[in-house]
Formats: C-alpha cells, structure tokens, sequence
C-alpha cells in the first residue's frame, strides 16, 4: 500500500491513543514539568518500554532495521535544552499540540504556528550552524548498548526495571 | 468494544502500550519510525516556496531535507484526525482557547496565552531543530531503539522543561 497511507493510517490510531491517554492536555504536560501529575510519563515510558522490545526483538529475527538519530553532543544538549524551554512555555510538543488542536485545545493552535516560524529560523541559520555546533561532539549512530560494551537485552532488562519502579512510586504516591 | 472506545479516557498504561505495539508495526510494515518536527520545517518550505520558490530551492537545508510530502507529513496531519475522532466519539471535544493550569495563575486573557503559545513554540522548534528531534522522534522512537541521542535529549528536555515550568509557577504552592 501507498506509504502515504499508512502514514495517515499511523497518525489516526497514535492521535486516538494520544486521546485516550489524556496526555493532549497543557494542563498534563505542566503536571509532568511542576512534578505534580505524570501521567505523559507514564503513557511515554509505557510506549517505550514495549516498542523496545518489539523492535530488538524483531530486529534479532533481521526483519527490521534502527533508524538511529546520530549523537552530537553540542547539538543534542543545546538543542534538547532550548527546545525543553520552549516546550515549558508552551506546553504542548509539536506532535501533542497538533492532537491538542484536534480535541479543541485551539490555543495550540498559536504554538503551531510559532513552530513554523522557528522551523524558518532554523533553515535561514542553517548554514552557519552545521560548521560548528553541529559539528561539535560528533559520535555518530550510536546505542547504549554500543557505548556499555553489553547486550541489548542487559540494558533493556535494567531499563523495564526501573520503569517499573517509578510507575510503582508514581502509583504509591498518587502522582 | 462500543463502550470502550466511548469511555473518556483510558489508563496510560494502556493507551501507551497501545502506542508500543503501533510503533513496532509502523517499523515492521513501513520501515517508518514516529517523529513530527521533520514535517514542520517541510510545511514551513511548502510555504516560503508559495512566496520564493528558487531561493527555498537553493537553500542548504533544503537540499538536505526535500520539501515534500512525505510519510511523517501525514502521521502528523493523521494524529489530529484521530484526536479529533476519539473525542468526538467520547463527547469530549471542548473548545477551550486557555488551558485551566495557565488561567488560574496567569488570568484569562487569550492574547497572553497566545503571545506565549506562539513564543514557546518558535522557541521549541528552534531546539528541536538543532538536536535532530522531538519527544516523539528523540523520545519514543529514539528511547525504543536505545539511541544514545534519544537519552541525552530526552533527559535535556525535561531539565530545561522543569526549569521554565518553576519560573512560571514556582511560586504557586498548593495549586
């Protein structure tokens, strides 16, 4: 099938479980940041948890391939601490406040439209940027498990385990 | 089944799962991968080429990320017909132009929520831009495949997130 399709298909169940989840709400992912309410944590991790070992799993079996992001330390921390300041002032990410839109949420809709205008910043910066900070700190595709010297499943183990851990903690807590 | 899909909301438990078992199907059936801030900057090109169609062509980044419709273009208009569908299904769709949190501490003047909607957004996609990633692309599909990438950003987005949320509300005890 067209792979548009499926993109569009993929979209419709993740925004419905995104729905379901209550984790489209400001009000949520301020909870998570105040440390009040983690309920975007737990839907987050959740995900987490079962697609890794979905996805090692099939990929052991070779029916999958990763798509690693490479690390660059300059880019991924500045970039990752200026975006989470936006994220706070805003509080929705850009796939959350486009589901926010869709369950009414329309202040979100100005966050849509700041994000387009900073995606333009970005491209208009561009060029000064990529020989430099993006240049900085270049490791390339790595993993965890790469950089330990261990198993995959040794370091998906130990990461179920203090998920669970904090999912028990959150439930104990009442957070 | 009826009932279920009417319920307001799901455990995030459950709906994150869900998105677990979506994630590993999207990679096993379309090799896709879920992410969202790539499609901002392809919108922000579709539109700067309505208005300079051979100087968006020549630009670096551009030529490095085609602008066109890609898969990740209709999972993101995909999450908001979802969210659209799950709570109109629910009854849950209300439009609301400020979130309660921001209302009770900062009034109920849509301009100012607006203002910062619009501020965190560029902000945020700025960031997002410079580390290769959002919570989805860094976060989900970046934790799964335990890219190192994925937990520097992941852990950097929260830092700046709680930091920006304890300006905003931190005098705010007991809300």
């Amino acid at each position: 099938m067209n792979i548009l399709i499926w993109g569009f298909i993929t979209g419709i169940i993740f925004g419905f479980l995104l729905q379901k989840g209550q984790v489209l709400r400001y009000d949520k992912q301020l909870g998570a940041l105040c440390l009040k309410d983690f309920i975007i944590v737990k839907f987050m991790l959740s995900t987490v948890l079962v697609a890794m070992v979905g996805i090692y799993l099939l990929h052991d079996f070779g029916l999958v391939e990763l798509k690693l992001k490479p690390t660059v330390l300059a880019a991924n921390i500045m970039g990752s601490l200026i975006f989470g300041a936006g994220w706070g002032l805003l509080g929705y990410c850009p796939g959350t406040a486009v589901g926010a839109l869709g369950e009414g949420r329309w202040d979100s809709l100005f966050g849509i439209i700041g994000m387009l205008c900073g995606a333009a910043i970005y491209v208009e910066l561009y060029p000064a940027l990529k020989t430099n900070v993006l240049a900085w700190g270049k490791f390339g595709k790595i993993t965890l498990p790469e950089i330990l010297g261990i198993s995959h499943w040794i370091v998906i183990s130990g990461l179920i385990i203090v998920s669970c851990s904090l999912f028990y903690w959150f439930e104990k807590k009442g957070l | 089944m009826n009932n279920v899909l009417k319920q307001k909301s799901w455990s995030p438990y459950v709906a994150g799962s869900a998105a677990g078992i979506l994630l590993c199907l999207s990679v096993l059936i379309a090799g896709k991968y879920m992410g969202a801030s790539t499609t901002f900057v392809r919108s922000a090109g579709l539109i700067e080429k309505i208005f300079a169609y051979e100087r968006v062509a020549k630009m670096d980044y551009f030529v490095k990320t085609k602008v066109r419709i890609d898969w990740q273009w209709m999972f993101v208009v995909g999450i908001f017909f979802g969210s659209l569908l799950a709570s109109r299904i629910s009854r849950d769709f209300v439009a609301t132009a400020v979130p309660p949190t921001w209302e009770k501490r900062f009034g109920p003047e849509k301009v100012r929520r607006w203002t910062a909607a619009f501020t965190g957004g560029t902000i945020a996609m700025f960031g997002a831009r410079l580390t290769g990633g959002c919570p989805s692309g860094h976060g989900l599909s970046g934790l799964s495949q335990l890219a190192v990438s994925g937990y520097i950003s992941l852990i950097c987005f929260f830092l700046a997130g709680i930091g920006m949320a304890r300006i905003l509300y931190g005098g705010t005890k007991g809300r």
